[in-house]
């Protein structure tokens, strides 16, 4: 039973890693770039989200909602200002700037909000049910944290088959000179992408204050690299695999913790990393591409 | 003799003279100042730590300007060299009373490990490219400081002890602990010196540019600058990237074990990614491939904030913006056009306004 | 005219070449694209003095038939041998080393290097010092320097490009950049050398002293070559035999004169009948 409570705590985990993992991959797929900035722009999400509920003393709708909508904005002006001009450039360039936009945003938040550790107020009341005659008791939060991360896949799946936006989402992520010259506006849908992915990761940042309750500046950066551990796993670009990827990345961890050694749980996570990206660098659910000589 | 000295000036190798003339010129500078009207013990304090930055810095630039892959792990490579290092000095204590040997023997142990983690490193990494590259070294570095937690290690007269994770070590009269898991090395003695540190760098220029201006030099930057056609003419990409970054280590490590020797205590959180972060700072501003500027901006990015402690809490946020813009204005031509014609515009009215003074 | 005989496989090759064994055989190669076969069952022998051409409509597969036998792409099926020795297991960099030397459709030097550090770069597998020695500096390192830097210039004074040695390579005019590669192709001493459109973007009169500087490979270097090419006049004029692809399949192979007469190329690929003779 031990093991199953572990599981779905784990489950729990991995869902907003996956969250989080749909901004890597679908940056990625479209834009070719690793973002690094992603972590840092939950963080951001978080702030917001925190000002919004003690000092606004908004509904806790209204702050996600506030968060939501900043983050969104911050994605379109990271990506019009730091990434836009380098679409030609190379990829160690490319990469170089996104480490700075993070460092950016993290020293940005250091000075705007301290370093002292924040407490995230309680959304729910942290009440938990028993199942099995209280042999397994699961909390309230891991299973909403699922079954919003379930309804955002299948939301998001949704969008990027049928809209019309989604569907040239997925021609630019292909050929990017071709859906040019089939007239999609390639520059707007690389920032929507931008968009939805920064999206996104303000709600993954309400759901990780609520698992972990205090947060810093430099709350999104090991979350950013574990969801990009999740997004390789599953296959970079495909949206069931940062699904797949984050759930097994978050078991995996949690696993971990309960049954090897806490401190070096983070270890043997980017260990799954490497070995995942050397015996298939594709993910599990990854497409393999051909270099054109 | 004359040929030597054309050789020395001459179009292809004036960057490594420069380079050099830098080093020496700023040790004979701050050894006068020390020798005449002195200087400040916080400046004093920063001489060996900035020396150890300017050979990670030329180490990392080795890598990432001449060999053209993002490492992200070279603090773990500093880490492992600092460690080796303060065991090896603290083994040989007892034995070896001369202090700058014990230094010697310390770097070049610490240099070697390094070395090796970074061969036994490079087989996986080099297997990728790009940004997959990138992620997987500063996997390792997270990998290597999660480990570097870990570890007990002491010595008494029964030998060494080894533990992990927990602390079961129980030492016998007299005995010391090297390693203390979180805590990392305490009571090291301090054997780091600047003269040390001068060294290290002319070996470390040396080495970068000996290697450079070879056979291999050549096969990097072709295995740099296109890929395949350096296949098609039969170097061996992995190989060729291979002995560029264990190199790389290898200075790392012993820049490492000289850092590690110049303090009392040593954590293994101090190399963490934030510190490869800032050396890639230094290396970028300082110019891809460009190691007298890279020295130059070590120094003045290191040094500067550390004496300006106002500036200490925006040093970060000014860095990061000045990353930004740089690559923004060397990768995007329309942005590099446009600071061109900036500069040639401040230049000549500089020089109008010159010329107007002399008159 | 160059003869043709037979080999025992009873594929034709030049006279000359009859008694050595080729430099290039391939059987059923083929390569699939997620599904779909972009270059199948193809079958050629070069003899080992052979300018040999293959031509075909654009996107028939000739420049993938050039990165199958480099093994820039892993072939799905068929066997590649080198002057005998089967290439199956063999990388880019080993294909190289067994003697296959290759230039590019669109023109991939290192170009932040100067003209003689390309040539010497595709030298670097003749010359004979460790890392160590490099490091630091043993005679042994100023003494194989100093050689390699007398065969580059050499090799490019064949070309009359020694004066421009020490520049850029990527600030040379177009026509020197494809000849540069040229040259580093050969600096890895190949038997066979393979020229993908060589004579793309030059003026006539430069694609004449082209031919002859093709002619002029074969006769000094004694190597085979095979080159792509869209100038007829070029192809007709100095290949020995031609194999012309279409839809990734071979569907003529012979000597110029065969192939101008082959009405199967005349409608695949010539397309008018009132081609030049």
């Amino acid at each position: 039973m031990a093991f199953l409570s572990y599981l779905i705590n784990g489950m729990g985990l991995g869902s907003v890693y996956a969250i989080i993992a749909l901004g890597y991959t679908m940056v990625y797929g479209i834009a070719k770039m690793l973002n690094f900035a992603h972590g840092d722009v939950i963080m951001i999400g978080a702030y917001t989200a925190f000002y919004c509920l003690t000092v606004f003393k908004f509904s806790t709708f209204t702050s996600i909602l506030i968060a939501v909508l900043l983050c969104t904005v911050l994605g379109i002006l990271i990506e019009r200002f730091a990434y836009k001009p380098l679409r030609k450039a190379s990829s160690l360039s490319v990469l170089i700037t996104a480490i700075g936009v993070s460092y950016f945003l993290q020293n940005l938040a250091q000075i705007l909000f301290g370093t002292n550790p924040k407490v995230f107020p309680e959304l729910m009341r942290n009440s938990t049910f028993s199942l099995f005659d209280g042999q397994l008791t699961l909390s309230y939060k891991t299973l909403l944290t699922i079954i919003v991360c379930i309804l955002i896949m299948i939301l998001l799946t949704i969008f990027v088959n049928k809209t019309k936006t989604g569907k040239a989402m997925r021609a630019c992520s292909q050929d990017k000179e071709a859906a040019q010259l089939m007239g999609i506006n390639v520059d707007n849908t690389i920032s929507i992408t931008f968009a939805l992915g920064s999206g996104l990761a303000a709600i993954a940042a309400v759901l990780l204050c609520m698992t972990y309750s205090t947060f810093t500046p430099t709350l999104g950066s090991m979350p950013g690299i574990k969801a990009f551990t999740a997004a390789v796993f599953g296959g970079i670009g495909s949206i069931p695999g940062a699904f797949v990827g984050g759930l097994l990345l978050g078991i995996i961890e949690t696993l971990t913790k309960a049954y090897l050694s806490t401190q070096l749980s983070d270890a043997i996570v980017f260990m799954v990393l490497i070995i995942v990206l050397l015996i298939r660098p594709t993910g599990l659910l990854g497409k393999k591409v051909h270099e054109k000589v | 003799m004359k040929k030597t000295i054309r050789k020395i000036f001459d179009k292809k190798h004036i960057s490594r003279t420069i380079s050099y003339l830098v080093v020496i010129a700023g040790f004979v500078i701050i050894q006068l100042l020390m020798n005449t009207i002195g200087i400040k013990s916080l400046f004093r304090s920063l001489l060996v730590p900035t020396c150890c930055y300017i050979v990670v810095a030329l180490a990392l630039n080795l890598v990432v300007g001449v060999s053209g892959e993002l490492s992200l792990g070279h603090s773990g490579f500093m880490a492992v060299g600092a460690f080796t290092g303060i065991i090896i000095s603290g083994l040989l204590e007892p034995y070896l009373a001369i202090n700058w040997l014990r230094l010697l023997i310390a770097m070049f142990v610490g240099g070697i490990m390094a070395g090796i983690v970074g061969l036994f490193i490079s087989v996986p990494v080099l297997k990728l490219q790009g940004d997959y590259l990138a992620i997987v070294t500063l996997a390792f570095c997270q990998i290597i400081k999660s480990l570097l937690n870990n570890v007990y290690l002491g010595v008494d007269i029964n030998g060494l002890h080894f533990s992990f994770v927990e602390n079961r070590i129980s030492l016998a009269q007299g005995g010391r602990m090297l390693l203390s898991g979180p805590m990392g090395a305490i009571a090291i003695t301090r054997l780091a010196t600047f003269t040390a540190g001068f060294l290290l760098i002319l070996f470390t220029l040396l080495i970068i540019y000996n290697l450079t201006y070879s056979r291999f030099g050549r096969s990097i930057m072709a295995a740099r600058d296109n890929r395949i056609a350096a296949e098609s003419v039969g170097i061996h990409i992995r190989n060729t990237k291979m002995l560029a970054f264990v190199i790389s280590a290898i200075l790392a490590g012993m820049a490492g074990a000289l850092f590690g020797l110049n303090y009392s205590t040593l954590q293994p959180a101090k190399f963490d990614f934030n510190l490869s972060i800032l050396i890639l700072v230094y290396v970028v501003l300082g110019g891809l491939g460009n190691m007298t500027g890279t020295i130059i901006s070590t120094m003045i990015l290191y040094a500067l904030p550390e004496l300006l402690r106002g500036l200490q809490d925006y040093r970060m946020l000014i860095y990061s913006i000045i990353l930004i813009l740089i690559m923004l204005v060397t990768n995007n031509q329309t942005l590099k056009e446009k600071t061109e014609n900036l500069i040639t515009k401040i230049k000549s009215r500089f020089l109008k306004k010159g010329s107007v003074a002399h008159d | 005219m160059t003869k043709l005989v037979q080999y025992p496989s009873g594929a034709y090759v030049l006279e000359r070449d009859a008694d050595r064994t080729p430099v290039l055989e391939t059987y059923h190669l083929g390569i699939d694209f997620g599904g779909l076969s972009a270059v199948n069952n193809f079958n050629i022998i070069v003899g080992p003095t052979e300018i040999s051409g293959l031509i075909g409509p654009n996107g028939a597969g000739k420049t993938t038939v050039f990165n199958l036998l480099t093994k820039v792409y892993q072939p799905s099926k068929g066997t590649i041998l080198v002057n005998g020795h089967d290439t199956s297991k063999m990388s880019t960099v080993d294909v190289n080393k067994a003697g296959v030397a290759r230039t590019f459709q669109n023109i991939r030097l290192f170009e932040n290097m100067s003209v003689v550090d390309n040539v010497k770069v595709a030298m670097h597998n003749s010359m004979h010092y460790n890392p160590l020695t490099a490091i630091f500096r043993t005679p042994k390192y100023y003494k194989e320097e100093k050689r390699i830097h007398q065969k580059a210039l050499e090799l490019l004074d064949i070309f009359n490009m020694s004066d421009l040695a020490e520049t850029e390579a990527g600030s040379l005019p177009y026509g020197a950049q494809r000849k540069l590669e040229i040259v580093r192709a050969l600096a890895t001493k190949p038997s066979l050398l393979l020229l993908d459109e060589p004579a793309a973007g030059m003026n006539p009169n430069e694609t004449k002293e082209l031919m002859e500087t093709i002619r002029g490979i074969r006769d000094k270097f004694n190597i085979a070559i095979i080159l792509i090419e869209h100038d007829m006049s070029l192809v007709m004029n100095i290949c020995e035999g031609i194999a012309v692809l279409n839809y990734g399949r071979i569907i003529a192979k012979g000597t110029p004169k065969d192939i101008q007469n082959n009405p199967v190329v005349i409608e695949a690929y010539l397309g008018k009948p009132e081609q030049e003779d």
